[in-house]
């Protein structure tokens, strides 16, 4: 029973933590219909960061806001790469993504693990201590809960302001943009740039939890996004109004707990790359033969044209 | 040629000496303008005609910016916009498209995409995205269409009928002020009547906020009915150009024969 709930708590603490990184790849998968690869060098770049600053002496709350900082900026090369230079979007997420290794390294001092045992970090200073002080055992899995209702609300909110609708008017209608007299390109560099910034801001939260960044964190950082919002809401578009960055957090979760299942039940960490590359891939085929339920937006007029 | 109704008065649009090829230095290279020029005054309806191929649609995308001619200028009330991108030159024209998808976004209810277009040229920063205060001079504006979109407006547009999706792209295209108004064969993808009623509603909103237009149509009928200047287009060249009497003095018929005339000269 108590190694149960120790794995219960282990499924939501991480699903929380990645959840932050599935809010981001909602905006720029879903919402901008933009695949971003740059995600695997900047959740790493989040973790370096935290360590970095930590070990410096920063304020661990104000790695969170640097973190995320150096995240929307690696997402701005990314659109800027695609937009004003005009290459793929898989290319120029491809491009940041394979840059970000060496400024990973870079900002780590060379090494690719940087520990920062014993010092202080979010759960234990300012209102991780607070938490700490009456539920020692589960402030991790505390205070990556509010980070991720706080992050949540903050995009909902965002999602509800004049730039939001405008970003979801371009992943949805770039000539809609393009017709009310703003650049499509630009929407989609903020969109990035949010994108990349809650990426850099899991690697970070992640790095604090095991206190210690690992430049190699971010392979399969993709597929795991991806996979958490198509789960999420391929499964709960169906149940009526959640709001997109709910089904990425309850998707992120449900992946967490797929994977730590598979785990359990004896499949080799080997074999765990392949597993998830094989859910991204189930999850995408569900979701092709799902898609013919939904209308097909003015097909059914344009086909004289 | 030029009868231009409003002689005297400076051109709203004006497009000087311009040449524009397709596949430059290829096998499939076609010049399509070569020392083109084209004047719209301000308050012309021009309607144009023209087989495919003749450079409708393209004169249309050189004014918006969708095209880029190789060489000539381009001016909106005598200032030169060639080097302004598409979406600079938007922010003072309003545009429906042949794809009723194209004006408007699918997975925005009525309420979004309008809240949208009313910011239209100005700056969008993090303000609330829908304005409260002005929902019921949404609603107003929608009753005016008379299709009850007034009652729908937190449906996607997505679930809306080509024409209903046509006629709020009108609506879109003309919420704010602009200086001109493009339709690109806007009632082409429509079924006869949507296209009839998406047409009147047309004339309706050029009418009552006096816009000038340029209208691409293949509907020989809402050329010669609709609008106050005619201009048939044939490789290139303005082949008919008539404003006013002389555009009321063409018929169905005569512009059937000028069309005949021309595809038997094309080998068609």
């Amino acid at each position: 029973m108590g190694i149960a709930l120790s794995l219960t708590e282990n499924v939501l603490r991480e699903g929380f933590v990645y959840a932050l990184m599935a809010i981001g790849v909602f905006i720029t998968y879903k919402i901008l219909d933009f695949p971003d690869l740059s995600v695997d060098g900047t959740f790493p770049l989040g973790g370096v960061i935290a360590a970095a600053l930590i070990n410096a002496g920063a304020d661990p709350w104000l790695t969170l806001l640097i973190a995320f900082a150096g995240g929307a900026a690696a997402g701005a090369v990314t659109g800027l790469l695609h937009v004003r230079l005009r290459i793929t979007n898989l290319l120029s997420g491809i491009l940041v993504m394979t840059a970000l290794w060496s400024v990973n390294l870079i900002v780590a001092g060379g090494k690719a693990v940087v520990q920062f045992f014993n010092r202080p970090t979010i759960f234990s200073t300012g209102f991780g201590a607070l938490v700490s002080a009456s539920f020692y055992a589960q402030r991790k899995l505390i205070v990556a809960f509010v980070l991720v209702m706080a992050l949540k609300l903050i995009v909902d909110l965002f999602l509800t302001t004049r730039h939001g609708l405008l970003l979801r008017a371009c992943g949805n209608n770039a000539q809609f943009v393009v017709n009310l007299g703003k650049d499509p390109g630009t929407v989609k560099i903020v969109g990035l740039m949010i994108g990349n910034g809650c990426a850099a801001l899991a690697g970070c939260v992640l790095a604090q939890i095991s206190e210690n960044a690992d430049v190699n964190a971010g392979k399969g950082m993709v597929v795991m996004a991806l996979a958490a919002v198509i789960i999420g809401t391929s499964l709960f578009e169906r149940f009526g109004k959640f709001k997109g960055t709910t089904m990425a957090i309850f998707g992120a979760i449900l992946y967490k707990a797929a994977l730590q299942i598979a785990l359990s039940l004896g499949l080799p960490p080997n074999y765990l790359k392949l597993l998830m590359a094989a859910v991204l891939t189930l999850a995408l085929v569900s979701k092709e033969f799902g898609a013919n339920e939904r209308y097909v937006t003015g097909k059914e007029v344009t086909d004289e044209a | 040629m030029k009868l231009d109704a409003a002689v005297g008065t400076a051109p709203l649009v004006s497009l000087e000496h311009i040449y524009k090829r397709f596949n430059p230095r290829s096998v499939n290279e076609t010049v399509l303008f070569q020392d083109f020029n084209f004047r719209i005054y301000p308050g012309q309806f021009v309607s144009i005609v023209g087989s495919n191929g003749s450079g409708k649609t393209t004169l249309l995308n050189l004014i918006c910016g969708s095209v880029i001619e190789d060489s000539g200028n381009i001016l909106i009330e005598g200032r030169k916009i060639n080097g302004d991108p598409e979406y600079l030159r938007a922010a003072r024209i309003g545009r429906v498209f042949q794809d009723p998808s194209k004006g408007t976004c699918a997975d925005l209810s009525i309420l979004e995409n309008m809240a949208l277009a009313d910011r239209k040229g100005k700056t969008f920063g993090l303000f609330p995205g829908i304005n409260r205060k002005r929902i019921d001079d949404y609603r107003a504006m929608l009753e005016q269409l008379r299709l009850g979109l007034e009652d729908k407006i937190h449906i996607p547009v997505g679930s809306l009928s080509g024409g209903q999706r046509q006629a709020l792209a009108m609506l879109i295209a003309t919420m704010t002020p602009i200086d001109l108004l493009v339709l690109d064969e806007h009632t082409a993808a429509l079924d006869p009547k949507s296209s009839d009623t998406v047409m009147e509603l047309t004339d309706q909103v050029v009418r009552s906020k006096g816009l000038t237009s340029i209208m691409v149509t293949h509907n020989l009928r809402y050329a010669v009915e609709y609008g106050n200047r005619l201009v048939m287009m044939h490789e290139g060249r303005a082949i008919i150009d008539a404003a006013g009497d002389a555009k009321a003095g063409y018929a169905i018929p005569d512009l059937l024969k000028i069309f005949n005339e021309i595809s038997i000269e094309c080998g068609n």
